[in-house]
């Protein structure tokens, strides 16, 4: 199981990035949030995105998804370029995993349910055999004995390890973590952070915007550090914590990293 | 002592010339079938409201507009004069049952435009997170709809859309100008024949609306606090 739902999806094809951004400006009025993002993420990377409140990075996650439109440039998933809406936008999406920061379990549906609807819905999977991933997936993350259970019954840590198992049921190809930590109260933080650390070993493409410099050294493959809309820097974390290039990172690594 | 009992006499003579609950029950039955297909309607109107196309988005606006704004005894009329007797669109070959359907007609399509508001005003009470999530597991407009966001909207649109079925029970009464043999109807009878009694006539006719009326808010009002989400 552990293995399968890493591997899903794309077959080895000669070095094509999984997710690849060409170019990709966005606006939100006046404000140019993205910049000409130039990103590739190849299969099996693990990229944490850090960088100061309103530096883009949750947009850039986001528009990966098409949670937000851009307003040119490429984005593609596997080779494939994000389609305008519809179904075959849907059937793209269901290939990305996403974690939002406030969980977003679905309110009116059980633990279970949460991680059966996509299966069951769009995968058209059995009943069987959807309950069957959903609880293996459950017992991964560590929150089986929850599942009968609605989500405002559970721990902040609790529902998003189960936001976390509702994504990986799709089977996806990369999984996009939008600040999956932030709203969590401290002690709940490690529980979130050791399943996505178990995931990065387990080979899963993952995008990772988050404060959580501990995660980025211990999981990541290369940091991107994004300010005013753009990739200022981008580096091994070895590299980029003890070594910043730019005098943006280096203002918020002093910032951060000296308690 | 005696001129009450009196009173009390000739208003009881009144009530075994006249069916009070006879006309009541029409109301009810009027109530029932516009509930069901206002529902049905105000859900679509709904569905267009947020959609994502702009077209279905306009035209959702444009019709709760039009019929929100509109009086229902126009419509009522306009049912009675344009489509049926000038153009000639009889959903039922049994005269009396004709003028009732159109009733029907008239009493969803103008509250429909309520019904989607109550649904919309519910659709507002389910976080923005919520879609997003469903969007991001591969559920297009409709599944997501369906599936995510109409449940827990439903709920909380459970008290507006009582208050609409309050006001479509008491509304019903204007299908009396689609000479439907409600209510509304009887007392205006009542009165034009036993002008003795007329208090009490009045008195009648408000308390069998009160009487049908109130557990629909004690039934929304429960209903509403049972079935809120919890988040």
């Amino acid at each position: 199981m552990a293995s399968s739902s890493a591997a899903a999806g794309s077959s080895p094809r000669s070095n094509q990035p999984l997710v690849l951004l060409k170019d990709v400006n966005k606006h939100f009025g006046p404000l140019h949030v993205l910049q000409n993002i130039n990103l590739e993420v190849t299969k099996g990377e693990v990229v944490v995105v850090i960088g100061p409140s309103g530096s883009g990075k949750s947009t850039l996650c986001r528009a990966i998804n098409r949670l937000e439109t851009i307003d040119d440039g490429e984005i593609l998933i596997d080779g494939k370029k994000l389609p305008a809406e519809g179904k075959e936008l849907a059937n793209l999406r269901a290939d990305v995993g996403m974690v939002f920061q406030s969980f977003n379990l679905f309110a009116h549906k059980s633990i279970v349910e949460n991680v059966t609807l996509g299966p069951l819905k769009v995968k058209k999977m059995k009943n069987g055999a959807a309950k069957e991933l959903a609880m293996s997936l459950l017992a991964r993350v560590g929150v089986a004995n929850q599942a009968d259970k609605l989500p405002a019954q559970l721990s902040g840590g609790q529902q998003q390890r189960v936001a976390i198992a509702r994504a990986l049921a799709m089977k996806p190809k990369v999984m996009l973590f939008d600040e999956p930590t932030s709203a969590l109260d401290p002690e709940m933080i490690n529980e979130v952070l050791d399943t996505m650390v178990q995931l990065a070993k387990e080979g899963m493409t993952m995008i990772v915007v988050t404060h959580e410099m501990g995660f980025a050294r211990k999981a990541a493959d290369r940091v991107i550090f994004m300010a005013d809309g753009q990739i200022v820097e981008q580096a091994t974390p070895e590299e980029f914590f003890t070594n910043p290039k730019s005098d943006r990172a280096k203002d918020f690594l002093g910032k951060i990293l000296n308690h | 002592m005696d001129s009450l009992t009196e009173y009390f006499q000739s208003y009881l003579t009144a009530l075994e010339t006249y069916n009070v609950v006879g006309a009541l029950w029409v109301n009810i039955q009027l109530t029932f079938w516009s509930a069901l297909c206002s529902l049905v309607l105000g859900t679509v109107l709904a569905l267009m409201r947020i959609s994502p196309v702009p077209s279905f988005r306009w035209a959702g606006t444009a019709y709760v507009n039009i019929f929100r704004n509109t009086p229902l005894t126009i419509i009522m009329v306009f049912c009675i004069l344009v489509a049926i007797f000038q153009l000639q669109l009889n959903l039922s070959s049994d005269f009396n049952f004709n003028f009732f359907l159109w009733a029907i007609v008239g009493l969803s399509v103008y509250h429909a435009a309520f019904v989607c508001e109550s649904i919309r005003s519910g659709v507002n009470t389910v976080p923005l997170g919520q879609a997003e999530a469903a969007r991001a597991i591969g559920l297009s407009f409709l599944p997501a709809a369906r599936l995510v966001i109409l449940p827990q909207a439903f709920r909380g649109a459970v008290a507006p859309l009582g208050n609409t079925l309050i006001a479509l029970t008491k509304n019903t009464t204007v299908a009396t100008v689609a000479s439907v043999p409600e209510a509304a109807g009887l007392m205006k009878t009542m009165i034009e024949f036993r002008p003795d009694v007329i208090m009490a006539i009045f008195a009648t006719f408000a308390l069998g609306f009160v009487i049908i009326v109130i557990p629909i808010g004690l039934v929304t009002t429960w209903l509403s606090n049972k079935l809120a989400v919890a988040r």
